[in-house]
């Protein structure tokens, strides 16, 4: 397994209150290399925050996560070196709007010495043409659609070549029509054998393409299996509950 | 570098708000004009023969508005890298500030900067100039005073500068520092490559503002006897014996430059709204 995750806790101190809002409730689970992973469940029962765990964006309060055998969460361990490996891409984006379209790409690669800037300019352009927009390498972001933004903040996470993609609701953000292309973009993605954990309400595409789906309610993994198994065979009455909430329409 | 949106139904529309925004300042300033005119004697019985005699006196003889052109130096001088160190100053201490929030905390550090803020924006910047000279560096008499009076002024607005910065920083997304630090960039990367470069764009019209404010407050400069644009008026004074015009003069000078500054100012807002990125 490339992440193990064992018994992660996860609360929120509350402003001004003495009690903590627990958001994780002991999550045990992992990835294989090469496994798509999605997590489905309902509006606020953690998964962006289990998401956000895995590469220490939130501090996890208890459990261990190991990358590759190493505890991230240990005090030892560089967690710039481990965000490397591990890409995020967010609901809203998050391009650099100081920078154009290539540098987003080529920041990152250049300032771990991964590449020279050179080779990171080549890899920018590979990337680009990859998610179809090369024709907008020296574009400022804010003059891309959001369709286009996110396919270029997926080419800017892949540009430090990680092991791990996390995606927490990519397309949440997007309006309608725009989905279509970065669905796209990530289907590519899956087929070409990247490790994914894919937070998302879109039912259709998490059956799609994952080999997994983890049901996440109140903080606890409560159902776990395989598209078939989760979508045709629901057995817990809460993802059955969800499951006809978002699947009827 | 910044690419240019070339909507021009948009810019003549500016163009045309500008004008008339700039108008009604002109006339303003006119009715002021013609008040200080009246005030310097302009309009008054012994005609414009006598103002143009006393104008004489006050500026032309002996070259007198040298004096003037020599102070304007002194001050432009004095404000100009007054306000660079206050930038220098300001983005350190609103950096720490920031990273103390943010996760990267030296106490001592964020100690000594809240301090600094409180102390120099809680005393009057003339009596701060004044301690510099004559505490500080009382035994230092061969320093130009011109440099203690920059030191002064810009560790002052330092302090102004800071609030400028911390504003422009925290007015950032939260989302940009997490996007850059997902990427595996450091926190002191992130600001550097991501947050500052935006939060400075945005503040770019308030140190021009912080430009003219110190412009202004350099006018005390003169109590620790630099001769900068206001002592030049007074010394004009003191030689002629005239009130109103040296003193006047002086007015109008600061005047013509604070309009022309904010006129920049507006218009570079305007650009930058327009090529506004993000
Ligand atoms: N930084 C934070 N401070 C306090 N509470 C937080 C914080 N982040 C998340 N929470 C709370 O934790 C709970 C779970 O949030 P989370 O974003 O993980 O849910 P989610 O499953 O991703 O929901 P959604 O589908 O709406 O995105 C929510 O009640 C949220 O208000
Ligand atoms: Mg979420």
């Amino acid at each position: 397994m490339i992440i193990e995750i064992e018994n992660l806790h996860k609360s929120f101190k509350l402003n001004g209150r003495k009690d903590e809002l627990h958001v994780l409730n002991g999550i045990t689970t992992g990835i294989n290399k090469g496994e798509r992973v999605s997590v489905i469940g309902p509006s606020g029962s953690g998964k962006s925050t289990f998401l956000r765990c895995i590469n220490r964006m939130e501090e996890p309060t208890s459990g261990s996560i190991k990358f590759n055998g190493q505890d991230i969460t240990s005090e030892t361990c560089d967690i710039n070196e481990i965000r490397r490996h591990i890409g995020m891409v967010f609901q809203h984006f998050y391009l650099f709007p100081n920078l154009t379209v290539r540098e987003n790409l080529t920041l990152a690669p250049v300032q771990h010495k991964i590449y020279t800037p050179k080779e990171a300019d080549d890899r920018a352009k590979e990337l680009l043409s990859r998610v179809g927009l090369l024709d907008k390498i020296d574009e400022w972001p804010d003059r891309l659609s959001g369709g286009q933004k996110q396919r270029v903040a997926i080419a800017r996470a892949l540009a430090v070549n990680p092991d791990v993609l996390l995606f927490d609701e990519p397309t949440s953000a997007l309006d309608p029509e725009m989905i279509g292309e970065v669905l796209e973009v990530m289907k590519e993605l899956a087929d070409s054998g990247m490790t994914m954990y894919l937070v998302t309400h879109e039912m259709g595409f998490a059956k799609e393409i994952s080999d997994r789906i983890l049901f996440i309610d109140k903080g606890v993994i409560s159902e776990e299996g395989t598209p078939s198994d989760i979508f045709d065979n629901p057995k817990q009455p809460r993802t059955i509950e969800f499951l006809s909430k978002v699947l009827r329409r | 570098m910044i690419t240019r949106n070339n909507n021009n139904n948009l810019q003549d529309l500016q163009k045309r708000y500008g004008m008339a925004r700039g108008d009604i300042v002109l006339a303003v300033c006119a009715v002021i004009l013609l008040f200080l005119l009246y005030r310097s004697g302009f309009f008054t019985a012994e005609s414009w023969a006598d103002f143009a005699r006393r104008f004489e006196q006050n500026f032309i003889r002996e070259s007198r508005y040298m004096m003037l052109v020599n102070g304007l130096k002194a001050t432009i001088f004095m404000t100009f890298f007054s306000t660079l160190l206050g930038i220098a100053v300001g983005l350190i201490l609103s950096v720490i500030r920031v990273a103390h929030k943010g996760g990267v905390r030296i106490p001592f550090l964020n100690w000594l900067a809240n301090c600094y803020i409180t102390v120099l924006r809680g005393t009057p910047v003339m009596v701060q100039l004044l301690i510099w000279n004559f505490t500080i560096f009382a035994s230092a008499r061969t320093l130009n005073l011109q440099y203690i009076a920059i030191l002064a002024f810009g560790l002052n607005s330092g302090a102004y500068i800071a609030e400028i910065f911390r504003g422009g920083i925290e007015s950032i997304d939260g989302g940009q520092m997490e996007a850059a630090r997902s990427l595996g960039l450091s926190y002191g990367k992130s600001m550097r490559f991501v947050i500052l470069p935006q939060a400075v764009r945005n503040v770019i019209p308030m140190l021009f503002n912080e430009f003219i404010a110190l412009l202004k407050e350099t006018s005390v400069a003169g109590y620790i006897g630099i001769d900068d644009l206001t002592r030049a008026g007074q010394d004009i004074q003191s030689l002629t014996m005239e009130h109103s015009q040296p003193l006047i003069m002086v007015a109008l000078i600061y005047l013509a430059i604070v309009l022309l500054l904010s006129h920049l100012i507006k218009r570079l807002e305007n650009w930058l709204s327009r090529s506004k990125r993000g």
